[in-house]
């Protein structure tokens, strides 16, 4: 185990790609949706980050993408469930999905699935915090706070202070 | 915590992290439910079939909703139309039936035991959707959903169940789970409806409704199987709505944020009086909703893993 980013570099990337998404997507309509479980955490940073900047109310939705994975019946033990709370009318809306690391790009496939049975959003873009390669799936990012060359049989662990009480990232041998 | 188990037989046989771990899923499914599109992808190309040998309106249509809203595959099977007529037996129906590929097996039957006798000779998951006297485990996990919901918690909470014990699979259930979970769970029933030695289960028991019911935090009335009637258990149904049935002023013995249950179908003037059945203390239709995410879990956590 190694670790890749420290405390600050994570704030940091976090942050211009947080910059880099309001000057792209107008105010307007903007939603953000994280994905559990630290895509969410991310997620709230960028809501509280667009709030501060456009001065208005912006949804922050959570997705739980379990329900839609397509290893479900492959996988040994069944994951816990956990709940999805999008308390927003999504249709019209302008998405910003985020995820702490994009790899195979199943679990945003999931969740593209998942966000479309709530409605027609006007667009959906993807912010990650690490891409580190390795897609599985026709499916890339728009925001992305920075790349890595990980070998496959290596696993990215991002730890965020709300879930983890630190903050980082480590590249791990796969087990 | 890790679900292990293959088939849902009973309460009994559940530890409280497993009972827990269900109405943790639940929660989430209930979510599902209130979603513009109430449908998930989860258990594409899983089949079960829904073998009631007993006629159900709530729990068969329950099951099948809760099914279709995994996209799972159903058959339902009713005994009057099929060869069980023509003299086939059970398990000679249920093993065709598992040839044409199968995955789970909702059972309902008049007999104890015969969801465990399947469970024993069949390769497929089976969930006991009633079993004469013996349990109702999915009713009992929806009640006691409820409760929680409602009250935020279990443990601590007096549950008072009122009516026909003896001939109740859904009170049996509910003891079973209720009691593993932390809760004082008491029986009020004439004495010729207490089952023989059910103290055994860790309840009280009372023949005075006042009794039994005071400072209660829920009140779970059953429904007096009328069909039962001419068996003489009791003198007559308007002694039984006299002394047991549960009446707005009555609910004066209860704590003040009583809940009211009923497993439905609702005898309206005998067991419960139509004012409690539709009164701000009955959370009857609640239960109902709630049996459909607490089955969708109970199928997610059988069907989810590596077959």
């Amino acid at each position: 185990m190694r670790k890749i980013l420290e405390e600050n570099e994570v704030k940091e990337i976090w942050e211009k790609v947080c910059r880099e998404i309001a000057r792209e997507i107008p105010s307007t309509n903007i939603a953000v949706v994280g994905i559990r479980t630290r895509g969410a955490y991310l997620g709230g940073r960028l809501r509280k980050f667009l709030v501060e900047r456009y001065q208005r109310e912006i949804p922050l939705g959570i997705l739980d993408i379990t329900l839609y994975r397509d290893d479900l019946t492959q996988i040994a033990e069944q994951p816990v469930l956990r709940s999805t709370e999008i308390p927003f009318d999504v249709t019209g809306k302008k998405i910003v999905l985020v995820d702490d690391v994009i790899y195979t790009g199943r679990t945003v496939r999931a969740a593209l699935d998942e966000l479309i049975d709530f409605g027609r959003p006007a667009f959906i873009k993807l912010a990650v915090l690490i891409d580190r390669g390795g897609r599985e799936l026709p499916i890339q990012p728009d925001f992305v706070g920075k790349f890595l060359e990980v070998e496959p049989e290596e696993w990215v662990e991002v730890k965020l202070k709300e879930v983890d009480g630190e903050e980082g990232a480590y590249i791990m041998r796969k087990r | 915590m890790k679900w292990e188990r293959k088939h849902l037989l009973t309460l009994q046989e559940l530890n409280p992290e497993e009972i827990e771990l269900i109405l943790d899923t639940a929660s989430s499914f209930l979510e599902v439910l209130q979603r513009p599109i109430r449908k998930v992808p989860t258990l594409r190309g899983k089949t079960v079939v829904n073998l009631f040998f007993e006629p159900s309106t709530r729990t068969r249509i329950s099951f099948e909703l809760a099914e279709k809203r995994l996209s799972i595959d159903t058959v339902n099977f009713t005994p009057g139309s099929s060869s069980v007529l023509k003299g086939e037996t059970l398990l000679d129906t249920v093993k065709n039936i598992e040839s044409m590929k199968i995955d789970a097996v909702v059972i309902r039957h008049s007999s104890p035991g015969i969801p465990h006798f399947l469970a024993k000779n069949i390769s497929a998951s089976v969930i006991n959707a009633g079993d004469g006297a013996h349990e109702h485990p999915t009713q009992g996990l929806l009640d006691i959903f409820t409760i929680r919901e409602k009250k935020k918690r279990i443990k601590g909470l007096r549950v008072t169940i009122v009516g026909d014990i003896r001939f109740s699979r859904v009170a049996r259930s509910n003891i079973w789970g209720l009691t593993k979970l932390g809760a004082e769970v008491r029986l009020v029933s004439p004495p010729t409806l207490f089952p023989p030695y059910i103290e055994k289960l860790g309840v009280k028991c009372f023949y005075s409704l006042e009794e039994g019911i005071k400072d209660a935090d829920v009140i779970m009335a059953l429904r007096l199987q009328r069909e039962r009637q001419n068996e003489s258990y009791i003198p007559s149904i308007r002694e039984y709505r006299k002394f047991y049935g549960i009446t707005l002023d009555r609910l004066k013995w209860a704590k003040e944020d009583v809940i009211i249950m009923h497993p439905g179908p609702i005898n309206r003037g005998i067991e419960l009086d139509p004012e409690v059945a539709d009164s701000p203390y009955s959370v009857i239709l609640e239960q109902v909703t709630n049996g459909v995410a607490v089955r969708m879990a109970i199928l997610y956590l059988l069907l989810g893993g590596e077959s």
